[in-house]
């Protein structure tokens, strides 16, 4: 009976809990939808005045080929190091600032990275984060596509 | 004159077009295209030459650790290097992890029946830009792309390829060999 009550304890707290707690670092797929952009609305606001900053939070070699121009490095965001890069690079940043993350380091859904810097993101205050949505990965999705590129480090 | 042509070099300098931070990316590789030629010591500490390979079909596994589907398809290659590596594939794997200790932590934990050697962003560019993964090309006898495939593949649709490429051209080596 006691293991019972324990069961649905823990059933209990694993749906109520909110989503952002279970996201694990690969689950691109609980990122809100809302804040999703798609490469074509990005590439137009980068044209715009006032164009919002880039972080790629994915992994530095592929950053090195080539990244969104005016983008920084600030990943990888499947690890601690990582995450504080990201911090340090957002510190001085008001949290109401418009930013923009990607990685595209695999497909979106397998991704490492994506979802644990937007988690770290919300949990620091930024309240308008815009996720890029990189279907396959950044070459096919952006590079391929004939987006703006800007190679090397 | 000289003022003239020192104008048009300060023009030419300035125009987007020589701009550096967006300078086109390396060439695509397509099927058809000479696989571009590397050498690298591998983490055994052996020298694998892809010219060295002439007359194998090679299959270059660009991956990483952080990479999931990367990491289910290791197994895959590793069976298809022990049931067609005799008949003359070699699969050669590139990880493209941010450190070297990273990717020995992971072969520590993977068998793998093929080499692995460390790629960067120059190998990166070298093979057109690897800029997600998985990626995998088939490399023919005569050193040219077979197949190109971005994204997970199953164990299937390689060892369809393979078997395709190994009967091809060349046949079974084990019918050449003395």
């Amino acid at each position: 009976m006691r293991a019972i009550s324990a069961l649905l304890c823990l059933l209990a707290a694993l749906l109520l809990a909110p989503a952002g707690a279970n996201a694990a670092a690969g689950d691109a797929l609980t990122i809100p939808t809302a804040v999703v952009i798609q490469p074509a609305e990005l590439a137009a606001m980068l044209k715009a005045p006032g164009a919002p900053p880039v972080l790629q939070v994915g992994f530095s070699v592929l950053y090195q080929q080539a990244h969104i121009p005016g983008a920084q490095y600030a990943g990888p965001g499947n690890k601690d190091e990582g995450l504080e890069n990201l911090k340090s690079h957002v510190a001085a940043l008001p949290h109401d600032k418009l930013l923009v993350i990607y990685c595209g380091c695999c497909p979106w859904e397998k991704c490492p990275n994506i979802a644990a810097a937007y988690n770290q993101l919300t949990a620091m205050g930024f309240s308008k984060v815009r996720v890029l949505y990189l279907a396959s990965n950044f070459g096919a999705d952006w590079v391929d596509k004939g987006y703006p590129v800007t190679r090397g480090g | 004159m000289r003022a003239g042509i020192a104008v048009l070099a300060l023009v030419l300098a300035l125009s987007p077009a020589m701009a550096a931070p967006l300078a086109t990316m390396p060439v695509k590789l397509k099927v058809g295209d000479a696989a571009p030629q590397f050498s690298r010591t591998d983490l055994l500490g052996k020298n694998f030459d892809l010219k060295a390979q002439r007359g194998k079909i090679v299959l270059i596994d660009f991956w990483a650790s952080w990479c999931a589907p990367c990491m289910i398809e290791i197994p895959h290659l590793s069976r298809l290097q022990n049931q067609y590596g005799g008949r003359g594939l070699q699969i050669v794997g590139i990880a493209m992890d941010d450190s070297e200790a990273v990717t020995r932590q992971t072969m520590a934990k993977t068998a793998f029946s093929y080499p692995v050697a460390l790629g960067d962003a120059k190998f990166g560019n070298l093979y057109g830009g690897v800029l997600g993964l998985p990626l995998q090309m088939l490399v023919g006898r005569d050193g040219k792309i077979l197949a190109i495939w971005s994204g997970e593949v199953t164990e299937a649709v390689l060892d369809k390829a393979i078997t395709a490429a190994l009967a091809k051209s060349g046949g079974d080596r084990r019918r050449h060999d003395p």
